[in-house]
């Protein structure tokens, strides 16, 4: 077990209630570097809604949030991102009206701010980041077609592309094989193990055999608590989550 | 480099360069200077279209406001104008020589403190530009925090649009209440009343107008112009890729106020008074209006924009007064309706009037087709470039 410090995330006793109603209560969460950590869970379990509060999108109404040893709870949205956190929501979250390559511009991590963007240069840097992320999630013939009309598959890695792009040391994914064809989940699986070895990657997933693909360690949610962590054989061996899963 | 940032395609270059022919050569030549100066009055408007295709058209805030930031810049000019029209030997007849006669009337003794600085050209100058972007960065970043947006931020604006006409409106010792300030005559000396002074202001208008479109466009076709497009479309992606997305629109409505500001000074310059009818609710939805019926997405539309409607508005309600309020209302409608990218989407590639050219077109060049937009270009260039770095790391492997 290494020391607190050692983790690149850590989430202690993390709690958000909606007008009483407790989504995510005393949650407790540890990731090393380089893993690939699912969060598993029926529907309504709070799994997304733990993402949207590392993320910033919901205020936690407890707890505290270390990324690399800094508190991020209650820092706004993009500044959580710029600390180096990436999301990707569930539906395919992308400009539709711009190009795949200017999607993939867009999130270059240079030149956020106001004087940032309006002297944004394409240089052969960002030109030469863009053709390997595009290369890395199989949209490099497609750079300057509409991401509107691509596919849904296309879609979800557009997007896992322009976190990419953003160069996170966290990355969390919230379904990111849903409506996708056997070929493309066992490439985005592909795609995820090659990532991981960068970076650490949070899925949320309902797919049992991407999960036991891709998955170092996998947490089991139910009602907004843990109910069992550890490796894939360990979790599905639990009776709790024998038990949730197909008890009722 | 600067060009390609300017014009994305040859047919933006030549509407701009079309839009600066009228502007430059044909009105002026064509129209007696009585006319040229109305010319100058609606162009002053355009200042404000060209704003609100930054802050409406792109980034999707709808301001029912902007006549504030118009009239703003517009009184900080006519206050350093009345305060040089108001020297103690012109107005010797008051109680108090030497101050506005609308501040004698109300029996004010001495010039009030926030007028001292107005004495100054440079310092009214600077206020002219300064002082609406300020007011829009606060009241911008007091909403965009809060995350206050859509029809919220249209009411609050066009609230706003209301308590400063009135406020106007009712402190008359102060600022002219509802006559405004009238009577301006001379700029540092200058008549410019006289023939000579209506057309070289005319000439300073279009330059200005011309020089705060071209700054428009390269804003809209850097990386910023596709970041405010994104925060329309899809707000919250923008903030998961780490762009502060209240500071953006801030920003935009800041620059749009600056705009809004020089075109209100120059108002005043050409047609010699300001006034609270001129900043209140309705002339602030007109030029929402004018910037519809032109094209809320495009630079030159917004400026032909406050052209045509001011045009109609002078003519019909020269002709038919009663009536001119309900055609400017069914404008509205039509554009709303019907070509919801205004005129200039009538004369984009794919619009009504291209496809009607079309024949013609391939009549005189041989073969129709547009020339393909540098977009693609670039996406070529990418292409290019990268393969040839790929080819070059394969050598040095």
């Amino acid at each position: 077990m290494s020391k607190p410090a050692d983790f690149l995330l850590s989430v202690e006793s993390l709690g958000v209630s909606f007008d009483g109603f407790k989504a995510v209560d005393g949650f407790n969460f540890y990731l090393d570097r380089n893993r690939v950590h699912v969060i598993i869970g029926p529907n309504g379990a709070g799994k997304t809604t733990v993402l949207d509060l590392i993320c910033g999108k919901t205020k936690a109404t407890s707890g505290s949030i270390k990324f690399k040893d800094q508190e991020i709870r209650g820092l706004a949205e993009h500044k959580i991102v710029r600390a180096g956190i990436g999301r990707k929501f569930q539906n395919p979250s992308i400009y539709e009206n711009l190009t795949v390559f200017e999607n993939l511009e867009i999130s270059h991590p240079k030149g956020r701010g106001v004087f940032g963007c309006l002297m944004f240069r394409r240089t052969e840097e960002v030109l030469g980041r863009i053709r390997a992320v595009a290369e890395d999630v199989a949209l490099l013939e497609l750079l300057d077609t509409e991401a509107g009309i691509l596919s849904h598959g296309q879609k979800q890695w557009l997007e896992i592309g322009m976190l990419l792009m953003q160069d996170p040391e966290l990355l969390m994914l919230d379904e990111p094989v849903a409506g996708m064809s056997v070929r493309e989940r066992e490439a985005t699986a592909k795609l995820i193990k090659k990532i991981s070895g960068q970076r650490s990657v949070i899925v949320i997933e309902h797919d049992m055999e991407f999960v036991k693909e891709i998955a170092d360690r996998v947490t089991v949610m139910h009602l907004g608590k843990i109910l069992a962590e550890g490796s894939m054989e360990h979790v599905q061996a639990d009776p709790k989550v024998i038990e949730v899963y197909i008890g009722h | 480099m600067l060009f390609k940032t300017l014009f994305k395609s040859r047919a933006e270059f030549l509407s701009y360069a079309a839009l600066t022919l009228l502007l430059v050569v044909v009105l002026p030549v064509l129209l007696p200077v009585f006319r040229l100066n109305l010319f100058g009055k609606y162009l002053t408007y355009g200042f404000v279209g060209v704003g609100l295709v930054l802050l409406w058209g792109r980034c999707g805030i709808l301001s029912l406001g902007q006549g504030v930031f118009f009239g703003i810049g517009g009184y900080c000019m006519a206050m350093f104008l009345k305060l040089e029209a108001s020297d103690p030997i012109t107005t010797k007849i008051q109680s108090t020589p030497g101050i506005p006669d609308f501040m004698d009337w109300n029996q004010l003794t001495h010039l009030p403190f926030f007028w001292e600085p107005f004495k100054h050209f440079p310092v009214a100058l600077l206020a002219v530009v300064l002082v609406p972007t300020a007011l829009a960065f606060c009241l911008g970043w007091a909403m965009f925090q809060r995350r206050v947006g859509g029809v919220y931020f249209a009411i609050i604006t066009q609230a706003i649009a209301l308590i400063i006409s009135l406020g106007i409106d009712g402190n008359q010792g102060y600022t002219g209440g509802r006559n405004g300030i009238t009577d301006l005559r001379t700029l540092l000396g200058w008549d410019i009343r006289s023939t000579s002074a209506q057309y070289i202001l005319y000439f300073a208008c279009v330059f200005f107008l011309l020089l705060c479109g071209l700054a428009a466009k390269y804003i809209i076709n850097t990386r910023m112009g596709r970041v405010l497009v994104a925060i329309r479309d899809r707000e919250d992606r923008v903030r998961f890729s780490g762009y502060d997305v209240a500071l953006c629109r801030t920003f935009v409505f800041a620059l749009a106020a600056l705009i809004s500001g020089v075109g209100g000074a120059f108002f005043v310059l050409q047609v010699g008074f300001m006034s609270p009818s001129l900043i209140g609710i309705v002339p602030s939805i007109e030029m929402v209006i004018f910037t519809a019926v032109g094209g809320r997405l495009s630079v030159v539309g917004a400026i032909l924009g406050s052209l045509i409607v001011n045009l109609g508005k002078t003519t019909f309600s020269e002709a038919i007064p009663e009536l001119w309020l309900f055609l400017m209302g069914g404008t509205f409608i039509a554009v709303v309706m019907f070509f919801p990218n205004g005129v200039a989407g009538l004369m984009e590639p794919g619009g009504w009037l291209s496809t009607k050219l079309e024949p013609f077109k391939a009549m005189l060049f041989g073969r129709s087709g547009p020339g393909s937009g540098a977009g693609n270009e670039v996406v070529e260039v990418v292409k290019n470039t990268s393969v040839s770095i790929a080819q070059t790391t394969e050598v040095t492997k």
